[in-house]
């Protein structure tokens, strides 16, 4: 989406004295990645005030099934493992690997997706819904947050396997796409490991 | 199909906004058919709509924020009039429902989307400029931005005519806000807007950050940036770390309303406070996100019309960044009433304190700056000095709330109101009238009317004065915010009074307007022309090029050497370069924001009506519009030298005449 075309001139010159010289658009993307720090903060802030709020309902120990969750967290973080596979086969320019790699990764968060949608439904059909506590309102919210992040990582990955087939193939800017998205899975993982101890792992201690 | 949308959502038994409607829509019908008229839809659409130059966004984003000053305006003297006359046996012209609306309206207005508005604007006019850049980091996202911001002005102006506005104040406290008591789309209304132009807000904040880290001209350390760049350094932080939280607490109330949640309700363990600290951790850093940017005008005005190099530019720039981080330590200074205890009240009653020694310091550094200086007295330099003195009286009364003590008694008194209208008003506002007229040739190529300008100044001055201090006096009598009608004799000569400061404001708005017309019909005239580009013998980047400037800023990127590198090179009659021209690479114009912009408003009204087939094509054409954005490769074009040769003889030749001129 972003743009070099205005980069002062001195920044290309930089380039050729083979250091290593950020783009603006991972810069900025890693900028707002900060920006979602600090909304995932609020949330998880929020979270921490009312997580003791049961109105009478369920709490996480009687809710959370920590073999299910294990399963969600082992997938995601393996997804982490192939797209940094997809990223190093961008590097050495092997188009048919990055696809593959992608595809396992597509494939592992959708799965972590699916089987978080799966235990919100079971939560809700049991009248364990958002609207049944505090507590329960600020777990639908913060873990709908980080599935609803990954959901767009989803959408996204595959909107830059169709583009990688076609005419931006393996270009500069396509390579700052997949550095962006790159930074965007790991950082997904980061917050879901907080999300798994502060959420799921103090909920059922 | 229609949600909750019907034929009696249009308030056509309210003669006021039916007056109203028939007002904007004969002015909207006259400027479409003036357009229509004169062919120029092609030249909007093309030069202007779909631009990606950040000096033409400058433009329209100061537009924007004019047109929603006459709204926030309107509103404050229907308030004003509302208390004149509702006293004892006459309850005024403005039942309680219409008239917390208003208030309501008033604030969230002049916060979102006049003064962000406004910051927004001269930041994208001066920033580039200033650090010698081609334009900035991501054009195409600010014409987002832009859209955005716009997108959350319209919905926010529809709601005057289809439907209500909330009626729980600018910031919508809850349980109020909650579907219990406001179940109407007021609330939605205010939670669309600000939720989707608060976007737009953090995409700027990001790039222009990227801007000033990324793309200073060679030599420009961050100790040689001007102090206007320095200050929207601050406010791009600002904005990157608060306005996440705005995004969280409005989203965590849409979950309450729409859902059904318990994030902020009475019942089910919903927390009311929490709402209380999570809107304020991002509404204390969002006050210093209005002001710090007007401290740059401030400081790049005096520093120009006293002649003289600005007072202590490092402790400026230490100010500024310690007002920014102590910003974020304060917010609890908004609720001392709230109960969080005499210890934390304590921490925060002091940490607001402190903030006052900053901008003690950048006040003393204006006033020697100043100080043996050959001060030309022009517009911006009697709004800038207008502003030392009120903002140092509204710094005072700052401090005195400061005091968790004293606090408990002003709490939502008239004393608060008058407080932060008089650091908003003397502060943001008197800042930005500023900057506009200082930097309104480098935008245009002409200068305002001074005489005009100044007159403006001192309606504005003396009517803020006749307007605020009454209320000082009513909030120490004991009156509080928002009342609607009110039966003690005693107040009702200071609410007489307020009325005439705000009629004299009206009056210092019609002089504001008549300067802009005033300037436009004498454009030509040789006093006004600004040839040379540097009509005020400035001091940064900005001023050694061509007003305007081209789309491409500067043919050649400068090199720095210090501080004010233009001024010295222009005192030392250097040339500022010599070296030679290449073809510069430059963004193409896009509609992408255009439509992004069209879908987020469908998205954001669908939603605020329940038309949920609606909002889901809203949302679906955003993500269209980003993918093929995100496909298309014909983005940039180079200007070939043969036009930058053109456009710089040009130039020279304007310098020429003026030299001869003289």
């Amino acid at each position: 989406m972003a743009h070099e075309a205005t980069m002062s001139p001195l920044a290309h010159a930089d380039d050729h004295h083979g250091e290593h010289h950020e783009s603006p658009n991972v810069f900025g993307f890693w900028l707002y990645l900060m920006t979602d720090c600090v909304l995932f903060g609020s949330i998880f802030a929020a979270f921490a005030v009312l997580r003791n709020q049961y109105a009478g309902g369920p709490s996480g120990k009687e809710l959370f099934d920590l073999t299910n969750v294990g399963i969600e967290t082992a997938i995601l973080l393996f997804s982490s493992i192939t797209y940094g596979f997809a990223s190093l086969n961008a590097l050495a320019k092997n188009k048919t690997m990055v696809l593959l790699w992608l595809a396992v990764t597509f494939v592992l968060g959708a799965s972590f997706v699916g089987l978080e949608l799966n235990e919100f439904s079971s939560m809700i059909a049991e009248g364990n819904g958002p609207d049944r506590s505090a507590f329960l309102s600020a777990f639908f919210t913060l873990v709908g947050t980080h599935g609803l992040h990954v959901t767009c990582g989803l959408i996204w990955m595959v909107v830059l396997m169709v583009q990688m087939m076609g005419p931006q193939d393996l270009s500069e800017r396509m390579m700052n796409k997949l550095a962006c998205l790159s930074l965007f899975w790991h950082f997904l993982d980061i917050v879901w490991i907080c999300v798994f101890s502060f959420v799921y792992l103090a909920g059922v201690m | 199909m229609l949600g909750k949308l019907s034929f009696s959502a249009i308030p056509l038994d309210v003669p006021i906004l039916v007056g109203t409607f028939l007002g904007v829509a004969v002015i909207g019908l006259a400027v479409l058919g003036a357009v229509t008229y004169y062919g120029k839809w092609g030249y909007l659409w093309r030069d202007w709509l779909t631009t990606v130059d950040h000096k033409r966004l400058a433009v329209m984003y100061i537009i924007l924020a004019i047109v929603m000053l006459f709204r926030g305006f309107a509103d404050a003297i229907m308030m004003r009039t509302q208390l004149a006359l509702a006293y004892k046996g006459n309850p005024g012209y403005l039942p309680p429902h219409h008239y917390d609306q208003v208030f309501s309206a008033h604030g969230t207005i002049m916060i979102f989307f006049m003064a962000m508005a406004f910051m927004t604007g001269l930041m994208n006019l001066v920033v580039p400029l200033q650090i010698g850049a081609r334009d900035v980091a991501f054009p195409f996202l600010n014409s987002l931005s832009f859209y955005m911001t716009l997108v959350g002005a319209l919905l926010i102006n529809i709601s005057l005519f289809i439907g209500e506005f909330a009626q729980c104040g600018w910031l919508v406290y809850p349980p109020l806000s909650e579907m219990q008591f406001s179940p109407g789309v007021g609330v939605d209304y205010y939670i669309w807007a600000v939720q989707i132009s608060g976007v737009g807000t953090l995409l700027t904040g990001v790039n222009f950050f990227t801007t000033i880290v990324k793309m200073r001209a060679p030599g420009m350390g961050w100790m040689q940036m001007p102090v206007f760049t320095w200050t929207a350094f601050c406010t791009t932080v600002l904005i990157m770390v608060s306005f996440p939280v705005l995004t969280v607490t409005l989203a965590l109330l849409s979950l309450d309303r729409y859902l059904g949640m318990h994030f902020f309700t009475n019942d089910a363990g919903g927390n009311v406070m929490l709402y209380l600290s999570m809107i304020w951790t991002w509404g204390h850093p969002e006050v210093y996100i209005l002001v710090i940017p007007a401290f740059g005008v401030f400081s790049e005005v005096t520093a120009t019309f006293s002649q003289k190099p600005l007072f202590g530019y490092k402790t400026m720039v230490y100010a500024t960044c310690s007002i920014m981080v102590l910003s974020f330590v304060v917010w609890v200074h908004h609720f001392f009433t709230m109960g969080a205890g005499a210890n934390v009240n304590t921490f925060f009653g002091i940490m607001t304190m402190i903030i006052a020694v900053p901008t003690g310091v950048k006040i003393f550094n204006w006033l020697f700056t100043m100080y043996k200086g050959r001060v030309e007295f022009t517009a911006p330099m009697h709004w800038t000095l207008g502003f030392m003195i009120t903002f140092s009286i509204g710094g005072m009364t700052g401090v005195m709330m400061a005091m968790p003590a004293a606090d408990w008694i002003l709490h939502n008194s008239l004393f608060l109101i008058a407080h932060f209208h008089n650091v908003i008003i003397g502060g943001v506002y008197f800042g930005y009238i500023a900057g506009m007229g200082f930097w309104f040739p480098k935008a245009f190529g002409f200068k305002l009317n001074e005489a005009w300008g100044k007159r403006a100044f001192w309606c504005w001055f003396v009517g803020f004065y006749l307007a605020f201090i009454p209320l000082y006096v009513l909030g120490l009598e004991g009156m509080t915010r928002r009342m609607n009608h009110y039966d003690n004799p005693d107040w009702y000569p200071w609410m007489l009074v307020a009325e005439v400061g705000a009629i004299v404001i009206a009056l210092g708005i019609v002089c504001q307007l008549t300067q802009l017309y005033v300037s436009i019909r004498d454009r030509n005239l040789p006093e006004n022309l600004d040839l040379t580009g540097d009509p005020w013998n400035g001091r940064t980047l900005e001023w050694s090029i061509s007003s305007p400037p081209p789309a491409y800023n500067f043919a050649v990127i400068p090199d720095i050497h210090g501080l004010d590198t233009f001024h010295t090179e222009k005192q030392l009659g250097l040339k500022a370069h010599g070296k030679p021209l290449a073809p510069i690479h430059m963004p193409k114009n896009t509609s992408a924001g255009v439509f992004i912009g069209l879908f987020s408003f469908i998205l954001g009204f669908a939603s605020i009506w329940y038309i949920w087939w609606l909002a889901a094509i809203g949302l679906i054409g955003i993500v269209a519009t980003m993918i093929l954005r995100s496909a298309n490769r014909d983005v940039d074009y180079y200007v070939p030298v043969s036009e930058i040769e053109h456009n710089e003889e040009v130039y020279s030749r304007r310098i020429a005449a003026a030299q001869a001129a003289e």
